[in-house]
C-alpha cells in the first residue's frame, strides 16, 4: 500500500466530515484513527473505494467518540440527524483546510504542525521526530492549535500568503525522522497549486522544485556542505528543473510578480547554467533588485550583495554589503568570501573564523572553519 | 522554531538578587519552589514548547583518553572550578523573545521568604542541523 497515496486522501476526507457537521478538532482525530486503521487493514483487504472506506470509518470513529463523550450528546443527536451525504470531494474543502491550518491566530510552529497532520496526514509521532521534540509536546502543540482555530468558520475565506509562509517553513526547516519534509512540502504545495489559481502558489512550487532538484548534490556523504559553485551539476534532477521552469514561466506570464516567483526565477537561472562560470549573474542581480523592492528584507540585500560581487566584481559586492546591517545572519561569511575574491586573503581568513563562530549550524561552522584553514595553509601547499 | 538551553548554575553565574541557599529556607518555601518548577514544566508541555529538563549532581569527574591500551584517566571533582552546571531545560519556541520571556519566568521561581530568586539563567541557542536555505549564495 502506498502511504503517500493514502495520506493524499486526508484533506478531502476531513473536509467531508466537517461538512457533515463534525467539529474540526474531533473530525481531525477521527481521520487520524481511520488512517491508522487503514494502514493495519488495507494490506490484507484493499478496499475498492479507498476514500469511501476512509470516510465511513472516520465517520464511525467520530460518532463513537461523540457517543463516549456525554457532554457532546446534544451535538451527536444533531449530527446523526444529518443525511449521510456523499458529496463530490470538492477542491474547495481542501483549500479551506489549508486556510484553517495556517490561520493567522496560530504561531508558525503550531501552523506547521497542524498543517502536517490535518492536511498532510502525518502522525503526531512522525511530526515530533521531524522537529526533534517529545511526542507528548507535539501532541499538545497540535491539540492547542486545534482549539485555537475551533471557533473559525470552515467556509471563511483565508489568506493565501499565510498558507505559503507555512509551506515555505515546512520546506526549509525540520530535521530527520522517517519523513522527508522537503518532499512533503512539495506534495502539499502541488496540491494547493491544483486547488487554487494563484501565481505565487505557482512561484513557491517552482522555487521548491528548482531548489530540491539540487538536493542530492548539496551535501557530501559525510554531511559537509558543498557550495553551489562546486556542486556536480550532472546530478541535478533535470525532470524537477524542467517542471519547475515550466510552472514558473506560466506564472510569470500572468504579470503578477511576487517574492516566491522572483526567488524561483533566481533558482531557475542557477539551474540553467551548465557550469558555475556560465551563471547569468547580471540577470540574477536584476531579480534581487525586484526582491528588494517586493520585500525590503535585509537577508535579500545580503544575497544581492554577493550576487553583485559576482556580476560586477568583489569591490562592488563589498560596497553593496556595506548597506547590510551587521546583525543579518551570514553577513560575516559573505564579507569573508568577497574579501577573498578581492585578494585580501588575511582579512578574509580572519572573517571566516569570525563567521564560523557565529554560524547557526554545525555543518556551516565546519565549512567556514575549513575556508579559514584553506587560506591559512595556502603558502605551505 | 528554535531550540534553546536554559542553564542553571551551582556556580559561575552572577549572584541572584534573593541569594539565600536552600538549606536556609523554610519547608514551605522549598515546597513552593518545587511546585513552581513542576508547574512551569507542565505549562510548557501544554503549550507544546517543552523538550527536556534535567538536574545534575554537583559531584562530577573529569575523564580523558590516556593512549592505546590504557584505561582512561580520571580527575576531580575540582572544588575550585569556575563553572558548575546544576541543570537545564530545553525549550522549542518560535522566537528568541519567547525564549527570553520563559527564562525570565523560570528565574522568578520563589526562594527565601517566598520571594522570587531572580536567579541568572544562561540562555544558549542550539546549533541546528543544516537546513535547506533557499538561494543563499555564501561560499
Amino acid at each position: 500500500m502506498n502511504e503517500v497515496l493514502l495520506r493524499s486522501l486526508t484533506p478531502s476526507v476531513l473536509g467531508i466530515l466537517v461538512r457533515r457537521g463534525a467539529d474540526f478538532a474531533a473530525a481531525e482525530d477521527a481521520v487520524q484513527d481511520a488512517l491508522v486503521e487503514a494502514i493495519r487493514v488495507w494490506p490484507a483487504e484493499p478496499p475498492r473505494d479507498p476514500k469511501g472506506w476512509l470516510v465511513t470509518v472516520a465517520w464511525r470513529r467520530f460518532l463513537d467518540a461523540a457517543r463516549a463523550d456525554t457532554a457532546r450528546r446534544r451535538r451527536e443527536d444533531r449530527v446523526e440527524e444529518e443525511p449521510p451525504p456523499g458529496p463530490a470531494p470538492s477542491v474547495d474543502d481542501t483549500l479551506q483546510l489549508y486556510f484553517l491550518c495556517a490561520h493567522p491566530s496560530l504561531t508558525p510552529s503550531s501552523a506547521v504542525a497542524l498543517t502536517l497532520r490535518a492536511v498532510g496526514g502525518l502522525t503526531t509521532r512522525q511530526i515530533a521526530q521531524a522537529y526533534l521534540v517529545p511526542e507528548a509536546t507535539m501532541a499538545q502543540r497540535i491539540s492547542r492549535a486545534k482549539r485555537t482555530v475551533s471557533g473559525v468558520r470552515f467556509d471563511q475565506p483565508g489568506d493565501v500568503a499565510t498558507v505559503l509562509r507555512v509551506l515555505y517553513l515546512v520546506f526549509n526547516e525540520g530535521y530527520s525522522g522517517d519523513v522527508d519534509l522537503a518532499a512533503e512540502a512539495i506534495r502539499l504545495t502541488r496540491r494547493l497549486f491544483a486547488a487554487i489559481d494563484h501565481p505565487e502558489v505557482a512561484g513557491l512550487l517552482a522555487l521548491m522544485l528548482l531548489h530540491h532538484a539540487r538536493h542530492a548534490t548539496r551535501t557530501a556523504p559525510d554531511g559537509s556542505l558543498v557550495p553551489l559553485a562546486e556542486q556536480d551539476r550532472g546530478r541535478w534532477d533535470t525532470g524537477m528543473i524542467t517542471e519547475g521552469v515550466s510552472v514558473l514561466q506560466t506564472a510569470l506570464a500572468r504579470d503578477r510578480l511576487g517574492e516566491y516567483q522572483a526567488q524561483a526565477a533566481i533558482a531557475a537561472l542557477h539551474a540553467d547554467a551548465l557550469t558555475a562560470a556560465e551563471t547569468d549573474w547580471v540577470q540574477i542581480v536584476e531579480w534581487y533588485d525586484e526582491l528588494v523592492r517586493l520585500t525590503d528584507s535585509p537577508v535579500v540585500r545580503l544575497n544581492r550583495a554577493v550576487a553583485v560581487g559576482e556580476a560586477d566584481g568583489p569591490r562592488a559586492g563589498l560596497a553593496a554589503l556595506a548597506a547590510v546591517p551587521e546583525s543579518v545572519p551570514r553577513r560575516t561569511a559573505a564579507a569573508a568570501y568577497l574579501h577573498e575574491r578581492a585578494g585580501d586573503l588575511s582579512t578574509a581568513a580572519g572573517l571566516y573564523v569570525e563567521a564560523a563562530h557565529k554560524a547557526p549550524s554545525l555543518a556551516e561552522r565546519t565549512h567556514l572553519t575549513r575556508q579559514a584553514v584553506r587560506l591559512n595553509t595556502r603558502d605551505r601547499a | 522554531m528554535a531550540k534553546y538551553l536554559l542553564l542553571k548554575h551551582y556556580r559561575g553565574a552572577p549572584s541572584a538578587v534573593n541569594d539565600v541557599p536552600m538549606d536556609q529556607w523554610t519547608q514551605e518555601e522549598i515546597t513552593a519552589h518545587i511546585a513552581y518548577m513542576n508547574d512551569f514544566a507542565g505549562r510548557l508541555e501544554k503549550t507544546g514548547e517543552y523538550v527536556d529538563g534535567q538536574a545534575l549532581s554537583p559531584e562530577g569527574t573529569f575523564v580523558r583518553y590516556d593512549g592505546e591500551g590504557r584505561p582512561p584517566v580520571t580527575d576531580g571533582p575540582f572544588a575550585e572550578s569556575k563553572d558548575l552546571i546544576a541543570g537545564w531545560m530545553v525549550i522549542d519556541v518560535d522566537t528568541y523573545e519567547r525564549a527570553v520571556e520563559l527564562a525570565g519566568e523560570l528565574s522568578a521561581a520563589p526562594g527565601a521568604g517566598g520571594k522570587p530568586i531572580h536567579e541568572w539563567l544562561e540562555l544558549r541557542p542550539f546549533l541546528t542541523a543544516s537546513h535547506n536555505v533557499t538561494e543563499c549564495h555564501h561560499p
